[in-house]
């Protein structure tokens, strides 16, 4: 019996060491094309040349940065085609308010689906559920075709607004609302003589905090890594209009004969943000993934 | 009587806010969901490059599905546009069988390990975080990635290194290569996506009552025989569900396809449908026809595929997930 137990517990510690390995060896191929770029965005192009694998960084780093904004380095390429504050602020703009829209106005949409009786309640919730997985690739010829009819191309118009009508995220706040949102307080603040929309902004967006604090960051996520939507819409190919992805994949499209450590800068630079805020929130990411919550 | 008319006239009165909250929701989708989608299918009818305004029917489905001419499109250009098409058809489907046979078998591995009660894995909160952050990575930054560290020439990192290693005399085109550059945008997809599809299957296996584990362990029932008789058939719901989403994500598959060449077009090996839809309408002389053509045909798809999720769910069977799954 002693011994049976002690086989047992062997098993299970082989078991244990197996199954580490593995995950240790997953982990390095995860993170290994990550480490990769950041050791060649320090290097020099010849020195990428010689040898395009390296594990340790190289002293090139400051100067391949400035390559970036030197007017000559890769014969204007960088310069013309690239300018690191410009893509995050336009990232930043349009990633920060459709998050803000999606949101606020999945909030409000969830809000009367859930608070309030009428007559097409329940068509309405149908159909939110029903266009949940259209994606957007099958209107996109229509819709560039309607945004160049009404003068809309090259605005950030058709790339914020939209967010305003998220189902998937109207499908989530649905769910919390259900399970963690009593109406009875609404009920309550109506004693109170609040009106209908002091209760939304003042109580019920308080209590919705924690789904909307997932939602916020697969929204934000999704928008910053965007590139289709915004290749389709800004036709004019003016840098100040771009956003990072599109400045990321105009650079490897020319990447010939240009310098190779400043072009993994390049990718390096896309990537930063948001790998920092992954680190900062991944608990809260990986926590809202298996909740089942939404991307997209 | 006189308390329960109060009553209704209250309801009534309230009404009208549920429509105001719902609004800005239908009115936006309309706008740029529903009337593009219409418009979409109005376009289909109509002539491609200059005969963009010329209404043909049906011309533009019976090229591209059957490849027979029409009047305005002659029989040889017709039946190279049909075979256009269906590659591409056969690009995504190679693409995402490739990528979703690795990644199912992979996450599922990592899923029951992860909630294996008896065998506890050290670190598994800071695997998953590792596993699941190539995701949140910009595709089009991970297309870059692979492109430079698989680079067809000696300068790209695979090859700089097996150069020296000796491994091999000529760089490999990874690339430009049709079944090199194919298996690597496999890769790529299963690197993106394994983390996610492993948290999705885990909701699943933790949905699973353990007391049915521990009377199967009494039992004498070993670690293999459990997860065939008790945690697959419980999750085939979640299974089907992944399976699903995961083959409606890789009908979009777009970004890593679309980027991953070397000269200034994309790799006609590599053109998926969506990269199809993109490239058709995305030129000088736009063929709207086609690519809206296209796109009708996939939303039915799509269509088809969502319906018979909804079936599902609707029989009762799994909680209703709604996670966009691994592309």
């Amino acid at each position: 019996m002693a011994a049976e137990l002690k086989d047992y517990t062997k098993s299970i510690k082989i078991q244990q060491v197996i199954r580490f390995v593995v995950c240790v060896i997953l982990t390095i191929i995860a993170l290994l094309p990550i480490y990769l770029i950041l050791m060649n965005a320090t290097r020099e192009h010849q020195a990428i040349q010689s040898n395009g694998f390296s594990l340790v960084p190289g002293g090139n780093l400051i100067k391949n940065f400035k390559a970036l904004g030197d007017p000559t380095a890769g014969n204007g390429v960088y310069k013309r085609s690239f300018n690191l504050w410009i893509g995050y602020r336009n990232s930043l703009i349009i990633a920060g308010s459709s998050t803000l829209l999606s949101i606020f106005f999945s909030g409000a949409t969830a809000y009367g689906l859930s608070v309030y009786e009428f007559k097409l309640r329940q068509v309405a919730r149908s159909i939110i559920l029903a266009v949940m997985m259209v994606p957007t690739q099958v209107v996109s010829v229509g819709m560039l075709n309607f945004m160049l009819q009404i003068h809309w191309t090259d605005n950030y118009a058709p790339l914020i607004l939209p967010a305003i009508a998220a189902p998937s995220v109207v499908f989530f706040m649905l769910q919390y609302m259900q399970s963690s949102f009593p109406l009875d307080i609404v009920e309550a603040a109506r004693i109170d003589g609040s009106g209908e929309f002091r209760t939304f902004i003042q109580i019920a967006l308080p209590m919705l905090k924690p789904a909307f604090a997932v939602q916020a960051i697969f929204a934000f996520v999704t928008s910053w890594n965007n590139f289709y939507t915004p290749s389709m819409l800004l036709l004019s190919g003016d840098l100040n209009m771009k956003t990072m992805p599109m400045m990321v994949s105009t650079i490897l499209g020319i990447r010939r004969s240009i310098d190779y450590g400043v072009n993994y800068l390049v990718v390096m630079l896309s990537v930063l943000p948001v790998v920092i805020i992954y680190m900062c929130l991944s608990k809260f990411i990986v926590r809202g993934v298996a909740l089942g919550a939404v991307k997209g | 009587m006189n308390g329960s008319q109060a009553k209704s006239k209250k309801i009534v009165s309230y009404a009208k806010y549920g429509y105001i909250f719902i609004l800005p929701f239908f009115i936006v989708y309309c706008f740029f969901m529903v009337y593009p989608l219409i418009n979409t299918f109005v376009l289909s009818f109509y002539g491609n490059g200059s005969n963009a305004l010329k209404a043909v029917g049906f011309d533009n489905y019976k090229i591209l599905l059957t490849g027979s001419g029409t009047d305005m499109v002659q029989a040889a250009n017709a039946k190279a546009a049909s075979g256009i098409y269906w590659q591409s058809w056969g690009t995504t489907l190679i693409l995402w069988c490739g990528n979703f046979i690795v990644q199912l078998a992979l996450s599922l591995l990592l899923a029951v390990w992860f909630s294996d009660n008896r065998i506890k894995l050290k670190g598994a909160g800071f695997f998953k975080v590792i596993f699941y952050l190539p995701n949140v990575i910009t595709a089009v930054s991970v297309a870059g990635m692979f492109m430079m560290l698989f680079g067809n020439t000696e300068y790209g990192a695979v090859n700089s290194l097996f150069l020296k290693m000796g491994w091999t005399q000529d760089a490999f085109k990874f690339i430009t290569d049709v079944w090199m550059s194919r298996v690597l945008v496999m890769f790529i997809q299963s690197w993106m996506w394994f983390g996610n599809t492993t948290l999705l299957l885990m909701s699943g296996i933790f949905g699973i009552d353990p007391s049915i584990y521990e009377a199967a362990s009494i039992d004498g029932s070993s670690g293999m025989h459990q997860f065939i008789h008790i945690t697959m058939p419980i999750l085939k719901p979640i299974f089907l569900y992944v399976f699903i989403t995961s083959m409606i994500g890789g009908l979009q598959l777009f970004d890593i396809p679309y980027l991953f060449h070397d000269g200034s077009n994309v790799s006609p090996h590599l053109r998926t449908q969506a990269t199809y839809i993109y490239t058709n309408f995305h030129q000088d002389n736009p063929n709207y026809g086609y690519s809206a053509a296209a796109s009708v045909l996939l939303f039915f798809v799509t269509a088809g595929l969502g319906l018979f999720i909804y079936n599902f769910n609707s029989s009762g069977e799994p909680k209703k997930k709604k996670k966009k799954g691994g592309k």
